[in-house]
């Protein structure tokens, strides 16, 4: 029988009983735990492994990144405006509390939308209110939509009208309190899936995710309430970029090699853009706080940093759900460490 | 609404003497390719087309499990030794009956077994794992997505509303959704031929016996006896994928026999059910409410402006 194949490059395999296995989608080796140390200096992935002629082991993500992203940048934005708001009218800062509470509501129903927009039936969005089911973040989140959204509502409208301010400072302080569950429960929805570098992070994303939130919810007031009453907004910001940029930084650290789709393509692009404008943002709320202009273009650069955010996570677990060895690699390195303990415990992270 | 009770315990027989565990056996080494298994299930479970596409990497023209290929054929093409792959195992030893056939020289017989080419294809029919800690049904906010009493999971059409959640959901790769539907589906194990007592259409169609329906601790009794035969023949590549109870995804409905590691075929090396670690991300995401409560609350003092 005739070993050889005829190629492009010429006659290869022309002797029996080498190495060559059809399918495998090998990257050059090398010391990999080594290189996995370093962290963000790990250029090349140095792992081999083998696929099925390097297909994807998981079916792609089919949520839209504007509905999705949206969904998540919105939610965050929105659940962090109440709080604030909250705090500013407890504090007697009635221009920041108002502009918060609008951005409050129109958040979470822009979020809301792009939630229905992106099902596949978005008739039976309903349908998501048939159970409550504990194991599923998407079923929480829309319950938990359901109690925030009329209050975020109740004080958007008393605010705007001044009607019945006794229950408008209720609603305002009720969604004070289920804001900071609405801006994280989106992080154990990403992250409650086998997309790794998603899954990975599961413990960071909820702190990257309401940094992010309180840093929009922070450049929202700069952007639209006078200087005089913005001074906690400021402070806000501050404090989310710090905490996002820092929280993302560690995330990356720890996850290793599945932590490389948030710094390569786009986005890798998207996580570095966010992290220059979040940084500007925050020393323009630290250092322009007496200019009305620079404060509202800080305030811009801190909102766009938040949605860059979400949307660089987002294009992350795409690009680590469309490349094999996100999946294969860890397991196996998994799999190999738990023989080399002597077939310790079982499945595990 | 209802609050959505623990799905039964899937391992066990149904309440009042339910039926017991319904699952799959394929064992990949007598997998001829024939892809009946395939076409079975397109034509019984009435699967649209989906492209009739040629992927040009080997016979395998379905490319991977979706929302509109729930049986999917892979071919693997390898430089390994044939013996690993020796098709008469575990048969009866019996002449071969001469039918008078032309015949010509079996390639490499005049050569010797030294110059004889190293080759052997792996052909192994994928299908829903149907696991016992089933990520898809975890995670599926609308309660579509159920355990049957034969502890299989199941897609209900009528009330998924298209989240897409069980798809990233799913460390297989199996549940997709299907264009210009919106809905996810994927493998019923034929729940409609179960309730009237028909297997499976793609177990009926194997015309090799690669795909074998039963009883699940029937299966597993056989998928061990079957493997201890292959390795006393010196076939020492084959394993069992997805019949441990005690790996991450709790044990399979549908298990493998295969001749290669898992990934090799397209399956992940040790899958782990997301939801396994959903308490600790709950526990994370309280800290992080809590620590966005405590930072705006902070943003309160200091000068007033």
């Amino acid at each position: 029988m005739n070993t050889s194949d005829v190629t492009k490059q010429g006659v290869r395999g022309a002797r029996p009983g080498r190495e060559a296995v059809t399918g495998s989608a090998a990257v050059a080796g090398g010391d990999r735990r080594g290189r996995r140390r370093r962290g963000e200096r790990a250029v090349v992935p140095e792992a081999e492994f083998r696929s099925y002629y390097g297909k994807p082991i998981l079916n792609q993500i089919v949520w839209q990144a504007p509905d999705i992203a949206g969904y998540l940048f919105l939610g965050g934005l929105a659940g962090a405006s109440s709080t604030l708001a909250a705090g500013a009218e407890l504090t007697g800062r009635p221009a920041l509390a108002r502009a918060l509470k609008y951005t409050a509501l129109g958040g979470i129903s822009g979020s809301l939308a792009a939630l229905v927009h992106d099902l596949g039936r978005p008739a039976r969005f309903l349908n998501m209110l048939r159970v409550f089911r504990p194991t599923s973040p998407m079923s929480v989140g829309s319950w938990l939509l359901v109690g925030y959204g009329p209050l975020a509502g109740a004080a958007a409208v008393t605010g705007a009208t001044g009607l019945f301010p006794r229950i408008g400072r209720a609603a305002t302080l009720g969604a004070g309190l289920a804001g900071p569950a609405v801006a994280c429960y989106t992080a154990p929805l990403v992250c409650d899936t086998a997309v790794p570098s998603w899954h990975e992070g599961y413990r960071e994303m909820p702190f990257v995710f309401v940094g992010s939130a309180a840093a929009a919810a922070g450049g929202m007031g700069m952007l639209a309430a006078p200087v005089e009453q913005a001074a906690p907004a400021r402070r806000t910001a501050v404090i989310g970029s710090v905490l996002e940029t820092a929280a993302a930084t560690y995330m990356e650290r720890r996850m290793g090699m599945v932590a490389e789709p948030y710094r390569q393509g786009r986005g890798g692009a998207l996580m570095r853009v966010a992290k220059a404008l979040t940084l500007a943002g925050a020393a323009g709320a630290l250092l322009g706080h007496r200019s009305r202009a620079l404060s509202a273009a800080s305030g811009a650069a801190l909102l766009a940093g938040s949605a860059c955010t979400r949307f660089g996570v987002f294009w992350a677990g795409v690009q680590s759900a469309g490349e094999p060895k996100y999946t294969v690699v860890p397991q196996r390195r998994r799999l190999e460490k738990r023989r080399a303990d002597g077939h310790g415990e079982p499945g595990g992270s | 609404m209802a609050i959505d009770e623990q799905p039964a315990d899937p391992t066990a027989a149904g309440p009042g003497g339910g039926p017991p565990r319904m699952g799959f056996f394929t064992d990949t080494s007598v997998c001829i390719g024939c892809k009946a298994c395939e076409v079975a299930c397109k034509e019984w479970n009435m699967i649209p087309e989906d492209g009739l596409d040629f992927t040009g990497m080997s016979f395998d023209n379905s490319g991977g499990l979706g929302a509109d290929t729930w049986r999917h054929v892979a071919f693997i093409e390898q430089r390994a030794p044939l013996g690993f792959q020796e098709t008469g195992v575990g048969r009866p030893e019996r002449e071969p009956v001469d039918l008078g056939m032309p015949s010509f020289e079996r390639p490499g017989d005049s050569t010797g077994a030294d110059e004889r080419g190293d080759f052997r294809w792996l052909m192994s029919s994928d299908v829903c794992k149907h696991c016992t800690s089933a990520a898809c049904l975890d995670v599926c906010p609308t309660g579509s997505l159920f355990r049957t009493e034969y502890g299989t999971v199941v897609v209900q059409e009528d009330i998924c509303n298209g989240c897409g959640y069980c798809v990233p959901a799913c460390p297989y790769g199996v549940i997709d959704q299907r264009k210009g539907d919106g809905r996810a589906w994927k493998c019923t194990l034929c729940y409609d031929r179960l309730g009237d007592g028909l297997e499976p259409a793609c177990s009926k169609a194997c015309p090799t016996d690669s795909i074998q329906f039963g009883d699940l601790d029937e299966l597993r009794q056989r998928a061990d006896e079957r493997l201890g035969t292959l390795h006393e023949a010196g076939v020492s590549s084959a394993r069992l994928y997805g019949e441990d109870p005690d790996d991450g995804v709790d044990g399979t409905g549908a298990f493998f026999l295969l001749l290669d590691e898992p990934e090799v075929y397209g399956l992940p090396p040790d899958p782990v059910v997301t939801t396994r670690d959903l308490p600790s991300m709950w526990t994370y995401a309280g800290a992080a409410a809590l620590t966005l409560l405590a930072g705006v609350g902070a943003a309160f003092f200091g000068r007033r402006r």
